[in-house]
């Protein structure tokens, strides 16, 4: 969808970075929901556009999605705009009706849980070598993270039942990472998050994640990169 | 404490004294009228009901509602905000979507840019102590400028960023004196200042406010532990 022709006073524009997995968020929902958005890769390693500072000046990071020109920053804030600005996209909402403010609760505490994949994944590459407590202690809290994220699943098909809901699409986006995070952190998604695993697997199937993710290869040379970046071992 | 209607099912919030996130969800609660229990717990001794209806993060505050748990205290407020919504009782969260947007994004800010780093400059040391004060005091900037020319965050009325940045109103300032850390100084951040005087003073927040005293009291009494677990917490960063 992303490139179509829009009315102005409709038009969004996604500022984002191609691995960014809070970009990817937003674009797995806007495809999900069938809205067209023009995607603008933003140069985070060089100078920072004009566009990017003016839209989010007081964190200078992507994602922003751009609704008629004004800025909505923070991935999971940009999820719930787009389920209450377009209540009659042509796709499902993301959260649970209103008419269940429980599942609503437990959709936002696990979409905001999801969060901690990627802190607990990022501290075990960007940890320096001498640092084997600290890489112990992350190792332990994502192992508990994605076992924490593996008993919610439970059976379900989804975390939003048989939805494709908020949950999924906040964590989705990390799973590419995660065979580097197994790498670094010497563990198992297969072994600690069994059903979380074949999640992924299915996930991987929908036509919106395949489209907006990269393959795992593509992170790590990322991270790899970073590490070099931030002058990492 | 009146209601225009009884819920359908008593409400109970486990809380532990002093702290900020279990007020956010009083004050959440008695804006909506919704009456309330509290079963206080000791957070060096918790009790089965928390762990069980809060495995995750084994954290207060927990709302129980109808036999089921809400955690995370703003996912608390949102969940108050939706379930006791009535026409008579103020909103907590803005009706828009765009300043639904913005509210989440402020309160996303201060809880990471602000509070989190507020905490650890008053209990960590050295280089590391210098860099949260430093980062508290640029995000203490940025929402000092947010203020301007407003009564709450939130506008006119209180709302749920002026819930998100409650600990700036009433737990700062006893941080402060605990501590021995100034983080704001006389004649800094005018409007959060006044915003702190507006907030403590609100007829609905006073009723769970804690008593700066018997804070101070308590901050004081974990002194200790506070520091041994900040200086863990910026080993592991």
């Amino acid at each position: 969808m992303a490139g179509e022709q829009q009315q102005p006073e409709t038009e969004l524009v996604l500022l984002d970075f191609w691995v960014s997995p809070f970009g990817q968020r937003c674009r797995i929902a806007l495809a999900e929901k069938g809205l067209p958005y023009e995607y603008s890769e933003q140069d985070l390693l060089g100078a920072k556009s004009d566009l990017l500072l003016r839209s989010n000046p007081v964190h200078k990071k992507v994602p922003v999605l751009l609704h008629a020109g004004r800025p909505v920053c923070e991935s999971l804030a940009i999820l719930a705009y787009l389920d209450e600005a377009f209540p009659d996209a042509a796709g499902p909402a993301l959260l649970p009706s209103a008419a269940d403010p429980y599942a609503r609760a437990r959709a936002r505490f696990w979409a905001a849980y999801s969060d901690r994949v990627y802190e607990a994944g990022t501290r075990l590459w960007k940890l320096k070598g001498g640092e084997a407590r600290a890489k112990l202690q992350a190792r332990a809290e994502i192992v508990e993270v994605l076992g924490n994220l593996d008993a919610e699943l439970g059976e379900k098909e989804f975390f939003g039942g048989e939805v494709f809901g908020l949950v999924d699409v906040a964590l989705v986006p990390f799973v590419p990472w995660l065979p580097s995070y197994e790498r670094y952190g010497e563990f198992s998604v297969e072994e600690t998050a069994p059903r979380l695993a074949a999640w992924a697997r299915r996930c991987a199937e929908r036509e919106s994640v395949a489209r907006s993710l990269h393959p795992p290869e593509k992170v790590d040379e990322f991270i790899t990169l970073l590490k070099k970046v931030y002058g990492i071992e | 404490m009146s209601s225009q209607q009884q819920p359908a099912a008593p409400v109970k919030l486990i809380t532990a004294f002093g702290s900020p996130f279990a007020h956010r969800v009083e004050v959440a609660l008695t804006l909506k009228g919704v009456p309330y229990e509290l079963v206080v717990e000791d957070l060096a001794n918790k009790s089965e009901l928390l762990l069980a209806h809060n495995p995750v993060h084994q954290s207060v505050p927990v709302l129980l509602h109808s036999g089921r748990a809400v955690c995370e205290s703003l996912v608390i407020v949102e969940y108050v905000d939706e379930a006791f919504h009535q026409a008579t009782a103020p909103r907590i969260l803005p009706a828009d979507p765009y300043h639904r947007a913005t509210a989440r994004f402020w309160a996303d800010f201060i809880a990471n840019k602000c509070l989190r780093p507020m905490w650890l400059s008053m209990w960590a040391e050295g280089e590391a102590q210098a860099r949260f004060a430093r980062e508290t005091k640029e995000s203490l900037g940025v929402l000092d400028a947010q203020l301007e020319g407003k009564r709450f965050f939130g506008g006119d009325a209180l709302g749920f960023v002026d819930l998100a940045a409650c600990t700036l109103a009433r737990w700062l300032g006893v941080l402060e004196e605990v501590a021995g850390v100034r983080l704001m100084a006389d004649g800094e951040y005018p409007a959060l200042r006044r915003w702190a005087k507006e907030y403590v003073s609100d007829e609905v927040v006073r009723r769970s406010l804690p008593d700066r005293d018997e804070l101070a009291a308590f901050f004081a009494a974990n002194k200790e532990r506070y520091r041994s677990r900040v200086r863990e917490a910026v080993q592991q960063q």
